[in-house]
């Protein structure tokens, strides 16, 4: 009955032979390859480090007029600009400008590189049903997994650095931007695009003239998700060498500083309610045409 | 009847939705009704060996009730629906075999569909809306903004053009449905119950404008409806289809006078027949000229009652449309003619 109280597990031996050959193999694999890889990812490398010399080398005043500008432009409203100016001075006269600066530049270009290949990846398992069946599982893995754990093979791949730091963020933040992008196709009303076939449209046109444009406040919900998540991974991006306001939060965690935790922290939550409120109003102008019924 | 006149020709459709098409396709040939086929195979007979000829520039009505198969039928037309063996010609080509670029070509060309839930882009303006069919042939704007404005001005929305659908009442909506489907001059107009979601003083107004415009423009339209009133109203020939086949496809005056079974009956036995029925299909023929007034005999049973009743003795005379003299109606034929026949039973007791 031995089997019954104790599970039958592998011997210890075999375990460990097991978890040998799985890391050699690995190792081997990034070994021949870690260079080639490496290379394959040095214009992305150049771009961000450009980005991020942008933003912080661009005088303060330039920066918050331009984000200024943005803000209007998304959202129409005085108070969100109002926030934004109080929230961005409070930053910089906390000494968190550069940090902010940074954390910024690596946010945008994580966001912007989710959106080029997550649309296009919900675009295509909104059409195809086999698509979606092997895609879905894929996405699951990316939004349960502990990031610490996609890390390892990251980092024994590129080292520790931006690129790298990068690709985390991205891991972690691609999954809403793909599941709304093929839902908010998916839920296109049948009747028309029944129409749009009956009047003899092709699948091109019914994508960008119907099946997107009907789609785009559900995508934008998924690009909001999207940079609500790249901002969560500041802090454990920060672990493997991206700058920016998670550095200071690191710290502060391994020393108990908790003033200079706290601000860092504080800092991630101002610019994740900026974003958040300037796409959502955005998101909502874009669908007006919803809401001007006349009953 | 001349063939040239008939634009599409319906051979013998079938379509099963379901699994396992081909074994229950040769079931339903050798005569299984829908209730056993589903039972059998677990497969949905959607339409059985219809046969229908659509003549060219009339209005063809399809009307059954709910789940009978119309709408099927209609989404066959244009291929929004793939059967599942038979033949659809429209000028001598069978639907059927055009390929996906030609079955494009062809839905952008000669037909257009006006929807049941008129199915408008919520996003487009009603200029957008009713520029659509146009605006995807790569025509250029100027062009398919004039065309838009014309059949908008034409629907009766004139200044309406930078509205959104979700800012127009329902019938407003349908006037562009409508527009949408007249604006790309295409020869055949699918019409899926297009009326049946409007409130009835909104429909007829509806219906008068459609046949305003078929007067003018006519083309062939196949017009889906579960209303009989609509169906006499509109229908130059009404089809009835029952379970997915086809029970009767005649004249509407011959539906009124020899309905072809009980199902049909049952469908004509409210009606008002006094408003209906025509003075040809009661008079009985002659050639010589009667004691009482003259009438066309496309006068309804109740007008002709209103000038007899002035003179009950005396026969009016039947000419036709040519002034042609075609026959008489009495009293007694009149009478005859506006009460209920016995096979349709009576609502009247005690």
């Amino acid at each position: 009955m031995d089997w019954f109280f104790n599970f039958p597990d592998m011997s210890r031996s075999d375990l460990r032979e097991f978890k040998k050959t799985v890391d050699f193999a690995f190792t081997d694999f990034s070994r021949t390859y870690g260079q080639g890889i490496e290379e394959f990812f040095e214009p992305l490398l150049m771009f961000l480090v450009w980005f991020e010399k942008l933003f912080i080398n661009t005088p303060w005043p330039i920066i918050i007029f331009s984000i200024l500008l943005l803000a209007w432009i998304g959202s129409r409203s005085i108070l969100i600009v109002v926030g934004t100016f109080l929230s961005f001075m409070l930053i910089g006269y906390f000494g968190m400008w550069e940090d902010t600066m940074s954390t910024l530049a690596i946010i945008l270009v994580a966001t912007f590189l989710c959106i080029a290949i997550g649309i296009p990846l919900g675009i295509a398992m909104a059409r195809s049903n086999k698509v979606q069946a092997a895609i879905v599982p894929v996405l699951d893995v990316m939004q349960t997994i502990p990031s610490f754990v996609y890390l390892i093979p990251v980092v024994m791949l590129l080292g520790i650095g931006k690129v790298p730091g990068l690709i985390a963020v991205c891991i972690y933040a691609i999954p809403p931007i793909v599941r709304l992008t093929n839902l908010g196709i998916r839920l296109v009303d049948k009747d028309v695009l029944e129409a749009a076939d009956s009047f003899g449209a092709n699948y091109w046109q019914k994508l960008f003239g119907v099946q997107m444009p009907l789609a785009l406040p559900t995508i934008f919900a998924g690009v909001n998700q999207t940079i609500m998540m790249a901002l969560a991974m500041v802090v454990i991006a920060s672990m493997i060498g991206v700058k920016g306001l998670g550095l200071p939060v690191l710290r502060a965690i391994s020393n108990q500083y908790l003033a200079l935790g706290l601000m860092n922290g504080l800092a991630i939550v101002i610019l994740a309610i900026i974003f958040d409120r300037v796409t959502q109003k955005f998101g909502l102008r874009m669908q007006k045409y919803r809401n001007e019924g006349k009953d | 009847m001349n063939s040239k006149d008939i634009l599409i020709k319906v051979n013998e459709l079938y379509k099963i939705f379901g699994d396992g098409d081909k074994n229950a396709l040769d079931l339903v040939k050798n005569g299984m009704g829908k209730d056993e086929l589903l039972e059998k195979s677990n497969c949905v007979l959607g339409l059985n060996n219809i046969n229908l000829n659509v003549k060219r520039g009339k209005i063809q009505v399809v009307m059954g009730l709910s789940g009978s198969g119309k709408s099927t039928l209609i989404r066959h037309l244009n291929r929004l629906i793939e059967p599942t063996s038979g033949k659809i010609l429209f000028n001598n080509t069978n639907i059927l075999d055009l390929n996906p670029k030609e079955l494009i070509q062809f839905r952008q060309n000669n037909m257009s569909m006006v929807f049941q839930k008129f199915a408008l882009f919520p996003h487009k303006t009603v200029l957008q809306n009713v520029g659509y069919g146009l605006a995807i042939q790569n025509i250029s704007k100027d062009e398919w903004h004039d065309k838009a404005k014309k059949w908008i001005k034409r629907v009766g929305l004139d200044g309406y053009e930078t509205y959104y659908p979700g800012q127009l009442s329902g019938g407003m909506q349908q006037r562009v449905g409508l527009a949408r489907a007249l604006a790309t001059d295409a020869e055949i107009l699918l019409m899926d119950e297009a009326f049946s979601a409007l409130d009835p003083l909104i429909r007829s107004e509806m219906q008068n404008i459609l046949l305003d415009l078929q007067n003018e423009l006519h083309k062939t339209i196949i017009f889906i409806t579960h209303d009989l009133d609509e169906a006499l109203k509109i229908g130059d020939r009404i089809a009835i289809l029952r379970d997915g086949s086809m029970v009767q496809d005649s004249d509407p005056q011959e539906i009124i006078m020899s309905p072809a079974d009980e199902y049909v009956s049952d469908f004509i036995k409210d009606i008002n027949r006094a408003r209906v029925i025509q003075a040809k299909s009661i008079m009985t023929p002659t050639n010589s000229k009667s004691s009482g007034a003259t009438v066309k005999e496309d006068m309804v049973l109740e007008d002709i009652l209103q000038i007899m009743s002035e003179a009950p003795t005396k026969p009016v005379t039947i000419e036709n449309s040519k002034g042609k003299i075609t026959g008489k109606i009495e009293m007694v034929n009149l009478v005859e003619g506006m009460k209920r026949p016995k096979s349709l039973g009576t609502n009247i007791t005690g």
